[in-house]
């Protein structure tokens, strides 16, 4: 019998179909046991439903990023403040899964609150990349991209607010698609920077994300920020043939201090798209450089805002003091961590009165330029074409003393953010040391079809997906 | 640079230790420094981004409907009182 961890989550359901979900759940839990300690991507299983579930999907297990809130069971977006919270309700993510007959088997480790890009800021903790444990597995969600890496678990959800989702598959070697903004439901996420959040699958092939965006997107009365688009079948996008597609290359994305491995794959997945008849066009996004700098404003300044609300009242940590104002201050100050405070007094800062409009207005007009690119862009072209990430994994520790270093790493992804376009990443190669390389792939707003016909052709030709980290 | 550490924090609800606080303030001065590049950027006739859809006021029908939310938000509270969240004395006698 073959190994049913290494089963993509089409093969397991077609599994589960005949034999049911059980054995695929016992078999995830042991790997999960045997492996986690030396990867750290889960948190915490989540008992009691062990593949029990109807539906098509016959109950077949998928992890969640531990900020995606599950009735009755803790969830602590990896901060100490909210260890032993425990939300009265379901984020309609979770509704849908279980509505579908996903059992959702375990919590997935992230960088604390969603900030980061190395899953190192958890207080749990740091996650390892299953293709070299000394290396990080991106971020923020990485325990999502690094379970689904290592076979852990069939699929993942994560979140993304900058590449959140995009950059960690793309440094393990899987998928991950950050859906158009309003394309999912936010309620029940814990929130980040509201105008950005997306959350969406990490999968081990471009078909597994098509099943899973098919089953988590939609209109949600409960999110106001929901949008009413219609959803088509996605699985129905999943064809082999990218002829008469134009693809953009944008210059601003291949500059100086990317990896010239990284450029080379992406360039070479190019000239395959080429080979199979799309249109190659170099276009350019001339925002692009004042990406990371609108984000690090207006990202930083929602987010401040949205955890005003850890305070030791309701949720999670109180620390003892002798009076509100006191346990506010204490409560804070040992409940967040080091990067959560940065982001927080930064977003404070910028929101505050007199620097209001040097920071967050200019910040928000530029974001303006940055959606206008895109626009134009897409009066060229069906798709942008550029690596997810400037370089492959890097070091656990190599970047924690240098923030603008490790902001700077999200240079490409937090675009598609600022702009709310889709965006996903796919495996396109590997570097000379074995490293996995993504590539990323943005399209106009909704029309992720595009993305997953053109994902869909390029991992069927390559076969980058088959290749597996030696566990 | 006018950011002033002290002022923020207190604004942030956030009480930080001395070498947190040097530290804390050498990185934000080094990311508010990054961030002004944008001042290069005329922005003066260009409308600001708050959200990228297309939706105006959201409205749903205003019916009760039953919840338990409340109840076992209570349940798992740092302290509660009956139907309340239970804090510290807000001001103190002197």
């Amino acid at each position: 019998m073959t190994d049913l961890c290494s089963l993509t989550l089409k093969e397991a359901i077609e599994f589960a179909k005949k034999e049911g979900a059980k054995p695929l759940v016992d078999a995830f839990q042991k790997r999960a046991e045997t492996l986690n300690p030396k990867i750290n991507a889960f948190l915490r299983m989540v008992p009691g439903t062990a593949g029990t579930g109807s539906g098509i999907f016959r109950g077949v297990p998928v992890a969640v990023k531990d900020n995606i809130c599950i009735e009755g069971q803790e969830v602590t977006c990896a901060s100490k403040i909210l260890i032993k919270h425990v939300p009265p309700y379901n984020a309609t993510v979770i509704e849908k899964l279980k509505n579908a007959g996903i059992t959702v088997s375990a919590q997935c480790n992230m960088d604390e609150f969603a900030f980061g890009s190395s899953c190192e800021t958890s207080t749990f903790g740091p996650c390892k990349n299953p293709w070299d444990l000394t290396r990080v597995p991106g971020g923020s969600s990485g325990g999502s991209a690094a379970s689904v890496a290592a076979d852990m678990t069939l699929a993942a959800l994560g979140s993304d607010t900058g590449g959140s989702i995009r950059q960690p598959a793309a440094l393990c070697g899987v998928v991950g698609v950050k859906p158009t903004y309003g394309r999912v439901s936010r309620y029940g996420l814990i929130a980040f920077g509201s105008s950005f959040d997306q959350i969406g699958p990490i999968t081990k092939t471009v078909e597994d994300a098509a099943i899973l965006m098919n089953v988590i997107s939609g209109h949600d009365l409960k999110d106001s920020t929901s949008a009413p688009e219609k959803v088509p079948d996605f699985t129905q996008s999943l064809k082999r043939d990218v002829k008469g597609l134009r693809i953009g290359l944008p210059k601003e994305y291949f500059i100086e201090g990317i990896d010239p491995e990284v450029e080379k794959s992406v360039r070479v997945a190019a000239d395959l798209y080429k080979k199979l008849g799309a249109e190659i066009k170099q276009i350019s996004l001339p925002h692009t450089e004042y990406s990371v700098a609108v984000y690090y404003i207006v990202a930083v300044a929602e987010a401040s805002s949205n955890l005003g609300r850890f305070d030791g009242v309701e949720y999670g940590l109180r620390v003892p003091a002798k009076d509100l104002r006191e346990m506010y201050f204490e409560t804070r100050d040992q409940g967040f961590g080091h990067e959560a405070k940065r982001r927080i007094l930064l977003g404070t800062f910028v929101l505050s009165a007199g620097y209001y409009e040097a920071y967050y207005l200019k910040g928000q007009k530029v974001r303006t330029l940055i959606r206008q690119d895109f626009e134009k862009a897409f009066k060229e072209v069906d798709l942008i074409l550029s690596p997810t990430s400037p370089t492959a994994a890097f070091k656990i520790g190599e970047k924690v003393a240098d923030p603008l270093a490790m902001y700077l790493s999200d240079i490409f992804t937090i675009p598609a953010n600022l702009s709310g376009v889709p965006a996903m990443s796919v495996p396109c190669g590997f570097t000379s040391s074995g490293l996995p390389v993504g590539m990323q792939l943005m399209a106009r707003p909704f029309d992720e079809a595009t993305l997953f016909r053109a994902a869909h052709t390029f991992e069927q030709e390559t076969g980058i997906y088959k290749k597996k980290p030696k566990l | 640079m006018e950011f002033n550490i002290d002022r923020v924090a207190e604004l942030a609800r956030l009480s930080l230790k001395p070498e947190e606080k040097i530290k804390l303030e050498k990185e934000l001065g080094a990311i508010l420094a990054y961030v002004q590049k944008l001042s290069a950027l005329d922005t003066k006739d260009i409308e600001p981004t708050s959200h990228v859809l297309d939706l105006e006021n959201v409205y749903r029908a205003d019916e009760v409907k039953a919840s338990e939310a409340a109840e076992k938000a209570l349940e798992h509270a740092p302290k509660a009182d009956g139907r309340f969240f239970k804090v510290p004395k807000i001001v103190q006698k002197d």
